[in-house]
């Protein structure tokens, strides 16, 4: 019998950082950087070799938030992935990514909320409310991952800055930042991205504002320093290096849409009865396996998000 | 003796993408996708294969150097045995367990109805490809293998649909093939930038002997 240990189980408590050191841990990155600055090249270290904090105590795992399937193993999930900004091949964003600069980081709060602002990012997102969230993650591109997140929802922290009731739905930008991330200098798409939600869909209890996966900072291939994740929609929802959050009264305008609106819609809900219309989208692969498996609608979140397109028709609403 | 060993590195070389993916599979290095990988991989090299095929002739023609005719052939072949790779890597292993969808995605899916006429086109050129049916079909053989520009075009069509977004690689095959015919076509109308070269080649032949 195959007994096969999960590498990502609860890790046991002696292997927990505690807490007071966790919280210290920059200061010894920039040590540890200053040092090696001296003999290294700049530049060259990459992102997640330089910081690798356990997560902290603080992170706890509300019930029905973590799925128990195997997870996909952290090096598939940093080096696969889709990041035009740094370039169209899913292996693009891992080798050209190196130079991108996710810290210092602020996040601009407008439009229709009562306190408006631009925040720090170690503020918008405490790291004393970080959970984790284990989701499944399903590319329109009939692929997919399970991947260990840590957030904050995103209804919390819409919350704080009190949405007035013209508040209808929420649009996030990407950076722009053509000298550090290649793939804008060319016009696959129309930078900056940008991606929207529903105001009921952004304050759903599944949909999380990330800045970590596999229990460390996001690497900047994945989005760093902050994105979205919303794990019953095809993942080119999920916007990353999120650099502003605006509340609105009317549909913002979403990048893929802009791009092939025949393909990509706004909702882009998980949905396996909808082709693409280029392929199906009836099974998917998920990374690691080999033949495909079935498709669940909403992603397998149906119990928890059905209702918020009750009397929709989806394959006109895609 | 020489044009024999060229010839056996002209295969060598079109078999080295085969061993160099088999190798990466062996070592565990393909992508995280590993069945689309192979897919990618085999069906970029048809292509590729299939371009070097179709600039033979236009090449030969230009530069008089007749003994590069077999290697339409050669490169022909290759192309068409990354092309059953690539087929049966989609129709055996991506869609392993759901070959209900095979019928529906080659009815429904432009990219691979247009993918899988062109490899319908190549068939027939690899069964005929050897010296007996050349003699056997005559005049009928050339007409026949005309279908390898279908299956150029088809080709470039199947990657220039199936890419999300970035259509520059798929633009640049398509570019290629454009050329080559082009070629074919100066070559037609222009007959004597062809004799030219051979007039010059006859002479420079007569010269050195």
């Amino acid at each position: 019998m195959l007994i096969r240990r999960n590498p990502f189980a609860e890790s046991p408590e002696r292997e927990v950082t505690d807490p007071a050191l966790y919280l210290r841990r920059r200061e010894f990155v920039v040590a540890a950087g200053v040092a090696a600055g001296t003999v290294l090249l700049p530049g060259c270290g990459r992102a997640e070799d330089a910081a690798k904090p356990e997560a902290p105590k603080g992170v706890t795992s509300p019930e029905g938030f973590r799925t128990d399937e195997e997870q996909t193993p952290f090096e598939k999930a940093s080096s696969y992935n889709n990041f035009y900004e740094f370039g169209t091949d899913k292996e693009d964003p891992r080798a050209n990514s190196g130079a991108f600069l996710p810290k210092p980081w602020s996040v601009a709060i407008e439009g229709e909320v009562a306190k408006p602002g631009a925040v720090a990012l170690e503020d918008l997102v405490k790291v004393s409310a970080l959970q984790e969230r284990i989701y499944r993650m399903r590319c329109v591109e009939a692929w997919s991952m399970v991947i260990p997140w840590r957030g904050v929802p995103l209804g919390e922290v819409l919350a704080r800055f009190e949405p007035t009731s013209r508040a209808k739905y929420v649009a996030f930008t990407t950076v722009l930042r053509p000298e550090q991330m290649p793939g804008q200098r060319r016009n696959v798409l129309d930078w900056p991205y940008v991606e929207g939600l529903r105001i009921d869909e952004a304050m759903h209890p599944l949909t999380l504002l990330a800045t970590g996966m596999y229990g460390r900072d996001l690497p900047n291939q994945n989005g760093a320093p902050l994105r979205l994740v919303v794990p019953w929609k095809y993942g080119f929802k999920g916007i990353k290096s999120i650099v502003k959050i605006r509340l609105q009264e009317t549909q913002p305008p979403t990048t893929w849409n802009i791009s092939a609106p025949r393909e990509y819609g706004f909702y882009a809900n998980v949905n396996p009865e909808v082709d693409h219309p280029r392929w199906t989208q009836k099974r998917e692969r998920r990374i690691g396996e080999f033949s495909k498996r079935k498709t669940l609608m909403f992603n397998g979140y149906e119990d928890q998000v059905a209702a918020l397109y009750s009397g929709m028709d989806l394959a006109v609403n895609f | 003796m020489r044009r024999r060993w060229l010839h056996a590195a002209v295969i060598a070389a079109g078999l080295t993408p085969l061993a160099w993916l088999a190798l990466r599979a062996w070592r565990g290095e393909l992508e995280a996708e590993p069945i689309k990988d192979v897919t990618h991989q085999t069906g970029i090299w048809t292509l590729r294969l299939l371009l070097a095929s179709l600039a033979v002739t236009p090449l030969r023609k230009l530069t008089g150097v007749a003994a590069l005719a077999p290697y339409r052939r050669t490169l022909g072949l290759l192309a068409f045995s990354y092309a059953t790779l690539h087929l049966l890597t989609y129709a055996l292993l991506d869609l392993w367990g759901a070959w209900d969808t095979l019928i529906e995605d080659v009815l429904k899916r432009p990219y691979i109805t247009v993918g899988f006429a062109g490899f319908l086109c190549l068939v027939p050129l690899a069964v005929t490809s050897t010296r007996a049916w050349v003699r056997r079909l005559g005049k009928r053989w050339v007409q026949l293998h005309r279908l390898v520009y279908v299956a150029g075009v088809a080709g470039c069509l199947h990657f220039l649909w199936l890419v999300k977004k970035d259509v520059r690689e798929p633009l640049i095959y398509s570019g290629i093939l454009a050329a080559l015919f082009a070629a074919r076509v100066l070559l037609r109308l222009r007959p004597s930038w062809a004799a030219a070269t051979k007039a010059r080649k006859s002479a420079s032949l007569s010269a050195s002997s």
